[in-house]
């Protein structure tokens, strides 16, 4: 049995009083959410917060709903609640595809949407699908909200615009009619963590992508995206050609490094690969839309 | 000998001898009612922590624990110190701070000197509660100097290498086994050579030659190692909760270590939550929570996590094999050669019979006939975990079938032959068993040929080859592997075989109650293997008593007889051949008082099944329970007989058994990411009897289970600072269902004509099979693209570069 460091808790009520929470009990608190990142942490005492203040009554932070052409996402929605959405499988099918692959089952009950951009591990697959659809962060404080686009929320391993006495409370992503969407993601064994994963969006309209979007994890891509190859493709026909070349230039951008999932030349072709499988998924779907 | 047959049904529905039936002990384990090491809990009971080192090798400055010893709760703080200060009786070194390993090593019990591994124990503090005690570690401020790390074994004895073993005068990295040997060899050196380059001479002939590494991997049991430790101070009597595989040998190795009197130790194993060689070895830990109690003079419990598991007790394998293969362009065998470096860690903790300090490895020729074979086995010092019998691995039989299979489907590709066919060829014949191998071994029984041809029209060999073909023109990469195996097991014969000087063979009690209730007493330990049924089955087989009416009792030193214990699949081949011969030793004394009961000669009387009756008056007969009553009764038993029903044995093995099998497995191979699906397997066991078949199939499930663990996912590798790489579950993959599919179970049965009832133990087949038949069939998938060889485990990543020609060296990290 792994042991923790000893540790205090508190269980917020209400996003307000979580927030008052985090500035009475200092710099080392942390929020907890479904806590599949954290407790491992802890347990193996990489993290030593002194007081874990509890997300989890926060009904306000939870849920997945249609705002005008946005779809919000709540902080506290669990990744199984992400994976049987039906608003997310009419509009963006990319996010069951990439949760059928997060973890197992066990960890998709309780690991949240927030929890896990807020981890910003540089292998997590929910960075990848938000950073392909592009979108907004939601963020608050005891003075307000603060709505960050999800590309600069990011900026390295681990970091994010969170700071100390900050909740993330939302992700916002645009809806697009027409676009199709696909999630790629290679990991060696069911429920480890990826060595690469690319997920897309593309819209084809009149025969050329009319715009199209991007992520990729655990291949050191910069905010998780690839916006040359978006560049590129914009405007473009979406033949085998192309793709192949857009496909190219994501991996180009990305700078992976070797450790036990593979070497670093491995996940640079992984990058081109998976980005080229799921274009072409994507741009079928948009096509057959 | 029997082999299977109908066994009636008793009351409980269960089989009154051989037959599938439910485990008798998964009544308490599915109601969560099962009592490991952990739910031991003693009044007053202390709890230690142990502090590892983060280096790989590096020498101890100072040690300083006064903040850790001023921790509220913290009871003790032990160090090497302490330990070099508690005398002990000479024949083991002055002092607690070493102790002795299975192969007549020296291993630090805290380090002293310096520290030569990873994880390796360094300060043991003792507190009132696990939390205590593990936040007490933090406060423990240890000095080191780092010192270069041997990590590559390859490297091991470069003249530049740094010495890890300097506490011994050593002045390399060589490895000396207790006959003063530095390599150790079997088989025919000259002859094997001769007929190699004969071979390469002749244009009729071809030597391939192929560099096989079976990877260091870890049993990773989901019980983890500990132990609770109890000196009465008063009666000196030590009782010792443990995690153990082999409670007798380790009550011994206590004797040894403690230089505590071995009538006043008692080992309790209590239910071992999987073991698979992880729990055969004495670790530090549980020496410490000895000296622990001793310092202390309170019960101490000491139980690792996941990561000291994974990261400082027994690994397995870490056998880097180059191998020969002579044969003619007809496929017909001539000679094999192998050279093995073997990395054994910082201390040479292996546990093999004393005089085969490369286990079993010489069984390395398989199940082909052939004249010619020789092996060298080479054992290094590195900085990494000591250990190596672990993980299923039939004393290193594992890695010799992983190596022969592989080497015979180099050979293959080389003749552009099918491997089935090549296989056909050269398999060992019915009639040439008992078969004698160049290296030694003398096969019992076995009809290979059957048994491959079966297992060949199960998974439809020929339409998947169609396919295959089909499929290549398109683009597409099935894949098909075949592995045929032969182990040794049941170790073994004492005249060959002990472990520090114990001999192997196992002692058994059986005592019939007055009312025809039965327990008994094994010297074995099971660890999931369902001796509770298994043997239960055996004596009902052998006296007609129910399974439900006999107790199977084990794991606790004060109520069994001596024995070795449970690994190398040694229990059924052993210990289940005394429970036959101690049934028999109570049906003939049976006899002779249902005799007496009878009024009759016991000549007159014939055995059926629970009864002895008057050969032609079938009515004249008595029970074995109404026999047991009598022998407790007032019946004026024949001269010479003793009341009560009770018999004890020993069993000698006269030869090991070898089971056999034959495993085929199907793969699809996606070529863009190297990702590897298994779609069938196809595994057809040889084991003799079955006396649970239920329980076979389970055994070899897991086992199955277990092959496509190591051949696809699981590795501990080290980076060159000695940083282990698998020292969590996340990085220590194990497989899942969803890796698993359904697998096709198939059976021949071929008696062990040696054994009392003709079984030759399962235990190990199936880890000991698959591997090679999932890495043959990845290769086969890979070929077009002109692969033959590269080493396990096949991630993505792996498989992905085999195929761009540049595999990756799998035991270092990743570049
Ligand atoms: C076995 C296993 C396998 C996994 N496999 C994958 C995988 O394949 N792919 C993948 O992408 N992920 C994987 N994960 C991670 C999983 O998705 C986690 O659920 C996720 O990383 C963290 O979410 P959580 O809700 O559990 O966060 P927690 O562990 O509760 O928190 C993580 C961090 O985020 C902070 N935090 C949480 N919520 C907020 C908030 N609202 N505002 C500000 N800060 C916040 C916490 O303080 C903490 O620092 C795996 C996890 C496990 C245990």
């Amino acid at each position: 049995m792994q042991t923790p460091a000893p540790v205090d808790y508190a269980r917020a009520t209400s996003v307000d009083h979580a927030l008052q929470l985090l500035e009475q009990h200092g710099e080392d608190a942390r929020v907890i959410a479904g806590g599949h990142s954290l407790i491992p942490m802890m347990r193996l005492r990489i993290a030593s917060p002194t007081t874990l203040i509890d997300l989890n009554d926060l009904d306000e932070l939870k849920g997945i709903r249609v705002e005008g052409n946005e779809i919000v996402i709540g902080a506290m929605t669990r990744h199984a609640e992400v994976l049987d959405s039906a608003i997310l499988a009419e509009h963006y099918p990319i996010f069951r595809e990439a949760e059928k692959l997060i973890a197992d089952p066990v960890v998709r009950n309780r690991g949240t949407v927030g929890g896990s951009m807020c981890q910003a591990d540089p292998s997590e697959d929910l960075s990848a699908v938000g950073s392909a659809l592009g979108g907004t962060v939601v963020i608050r404080s005891k003075s307000g909200s603060r709505t960050v686009p999800i590309r600069e929320f990011h900026f390295g391993p681990y970091m994010t615009q969170v700071a100390d006495g900050e909740i993330l409370t939302e992700v916002r992503f645009p809806i697009r009619p027409g676009a199709g969407s696909a999630y790629e993601k290679v990991e060696r064994r069911v429920g480890d963590w990826p060595v690469a994963s690319a997920g897309v969006f593309v819209v084809v309209r009149d025969g050329v992508v009319s715009d199209c979007g991007i992520g990729l994890t655990a291949v050191g891509a910069e905010h998780f995206s690839a916006p040359g190859a978006e560049e590129f493709l914009v405007g473009k026909a979406p033949t085998e050609e192309n793709l192949a070349q857009a496909a190219a230039i994501a991996a180009d951008s990305c700078s992976p490094v070797s450790d036990q999932r593979g070497p670093a030349d491995y996940k640079k072709h992984l990058a081109q690969e998976l980005t080229l499988r799921a274009l072409r998924r994507a741009v079928a779907a948009s096509q057959g839309a | 000998m029997t082999a299977v047959e109908e066994a009636p049904i008793s009351a409980a529905g269960n089989p009154i001898g051989f037959g599938s039936m439910k485990r008798k002990e998964d009544q308490r384990f599915v109601r969560g009612q099962g009592n490991y090491v952990d739910d031991v809990n003693l009044p007053g009971m202390l709890h230690g922590a142990i502090l590892r080192s983060p280096h790989a090798h590096a020498k101890i400055l100072s040690i300083d624990t006064s903040r850790a010893e001023a921790h509220p709760g913290v009871v003790a703080v032990i160090t090497g110190k302490t330990l070099e200060g508690i005398p002990r009786p000479a024949l083991l070194g002055d002092n607690f701070a070493w102790m002795p390993t299975l192969s007549y090593d020296t291993q630090a019990v805290l380090a002293t000197d310096k520290v030569r591994f990873q994880g390796q124990e360094v300060a043991f503090v003792i507190a009132t509660d696990r939390y205590t005690a593990k936040d007490a570690l933090e406060l423990i401020d240890v000095d080191y100097e780092p010192l270069g790390a041997v990590m590559d074994a390859k490297k091991a004895m470069d003249p530049s290498a740094p010495v890890i073993r300097d506490d011994k005068g050593q002045t390399d990295n060589s490895i000396t086994d207790v006959l003063g040997n530095k390599y150790w060899e079997s088989g025919n050196a000259i002859g094997t050579q001769e007929a190699i380059d004969k071979a390469k001479a002749d244009p009729n002939c071809v030597v391939v030659t192929q560099e096989i590494m079976y990877p260091r991997v870890h049993p990773a049991p989901m019980e983890t190692c500990g132990s609770v430790a109890y000196l009465d101070p008063v009666s000196g009597q030590l009782t010792l909760w443990t995690t153990s595989q082999a409670p007798h040998a380790h009550r011994t190795v206590y004797a040894l270590v403690a230089g505590l009197p071995e009538h006043k130790i008692r080992i309790i194993s209590p239910d071992v939550g999987g073991g698979f060689g992880n729990k055969v070895g004495v670790y530090p830990g549980y020496v410490l929570s000895v000296v622990g109690s001793i310092v202390t003079g309170k019960p101490v419990k000491w139980m690792e996590d996941r990561s000291e598991n994974l990261m400082s007790t027994s690994f397995a394998r870490d056998y880097h094999m180059n191998g020969t293969i002579a044969a003619t362009k007809e496929g017909k065998i001539l000679a094999v050669d192998v050279d093995v470096l073997a990395d054994h860690g910082a201390f040479n903790g292996v546990a093999q019979p004393t005089k085969f300090p490369a286990g079993f490895f010489h069984i390395f020729t398989g199940s082909y006939d052939y004249p010619n074979a020789h092996c060298k086995v080479t054992p290094v010092y590195t900085n990494k975990a000591p250990g190596g019998v672990a993980y299923a691995c039939s004393f290193r039989i594992t890695e010799a079938a992983y190596f022969i299979e592989r080497l015979v489907d180099c050979l293959a590709a080389e003749l552009g032959m099918d491997p089935a066919e090549l296989r056909l060829k050269n398999l060992i014949k019915p009639e040439q068993f008992p078969y004698e191998t160049p290296t030694g071994w003398v096969y019992d029984s076995g009809q290979y040929e059957k048994t491959m041809r079966l297992a060949m029209e199960m998974v439809g060999y020929d339409e998947l080859r169609k396919e295959q073909a089909e499929k290549r023109a398109r683009g597409e990469y099935m894949g098909i592997g075949i592995s045929f195996f032969t182990e040794g097991v049941g170790a073994g014969p004492r005249k060959d075989m002990d472990i520090l000087g114990l001999g192997m063979a196992d002692g058994i009690e059986l005592r019939v109650h007055p009312t025809g209730k039965a327990q008994l007493r094994l010297s074995v330990q099971t660890q999931g293997q369902g001796h509770e049924t298994t043997y239960a089955q055996i004596v009902a087989h052998e006296l007609g008593i129910p399974p439900e009416d006999i107790e199977v009792i084990h794991g606790d030193t004060d109520n069994t007889p001596f024995g070795l214990g449970t690994y190398g699949s040694r229990s059924t081949p052993v210990s289940g051949a005394a429970a036959a011969v101690v049934s028999r030793k109570v049906r003939d004394k049976a006899r002779l008082i249902a005799a007496a009961a009878l009024e009759c000669s016991p000549d007159d009387l014939e055995w059926s099944l629970g009864k002895w009756s008057v050969k032609g008056d079938p009515d004249r007969a008595k029970t074995i329970q109404e026999i047991a009553l009598l022998s407790h009764g007032s019946l004026e038993l024949p001269e010479g007989v003793e009341g009560h029903l009770d018999a004890t044995a020993v069993y000698n093995p006269p030869n090991l058994t070898y089971p056999y099998g034959c495993y085929i497995c199907v793969v699809d191979v996606d070529p863009g990411t190297g990702q590897v699906k298994i779609r069938r397997f196809v595994a057809v066991d040889d084991c003799g009897t079955r006396i649970n078949p239920m329980i076979v199939e389970g055994q070899v499930h897991g086992g199955l289970a277990d092959g496509v663990g190591m051949a696809l996912m699981e590795l501990i590798a080290f980076d060159e600072d000695g940083n282990c790489l698998g020292g969590s579950f996340m990085d220590y993959l194990l497989p899942t269902a969803v890796e698993c599919p359904d697998w096709e179970l198939g059976e021949t049965v071929t008696p062990s004509p040696h054994h009392p009832i003709g079984a030759k133990g399962v235990g190990e087949s199936a880890t000991v099979g698959s591997p090679a038949a999932v890495v043959n069939a990845v290769i086969d998938a890979i070929s077009p693209f002109g692969v033959r060889h590269a080493d396990m485990p096949l991630t993505p990543a792996n498989v992905w570069r085999a195929i761009q020609g540049n595999p990756v060296r799998v035991d270092m990290a990743v570049e």
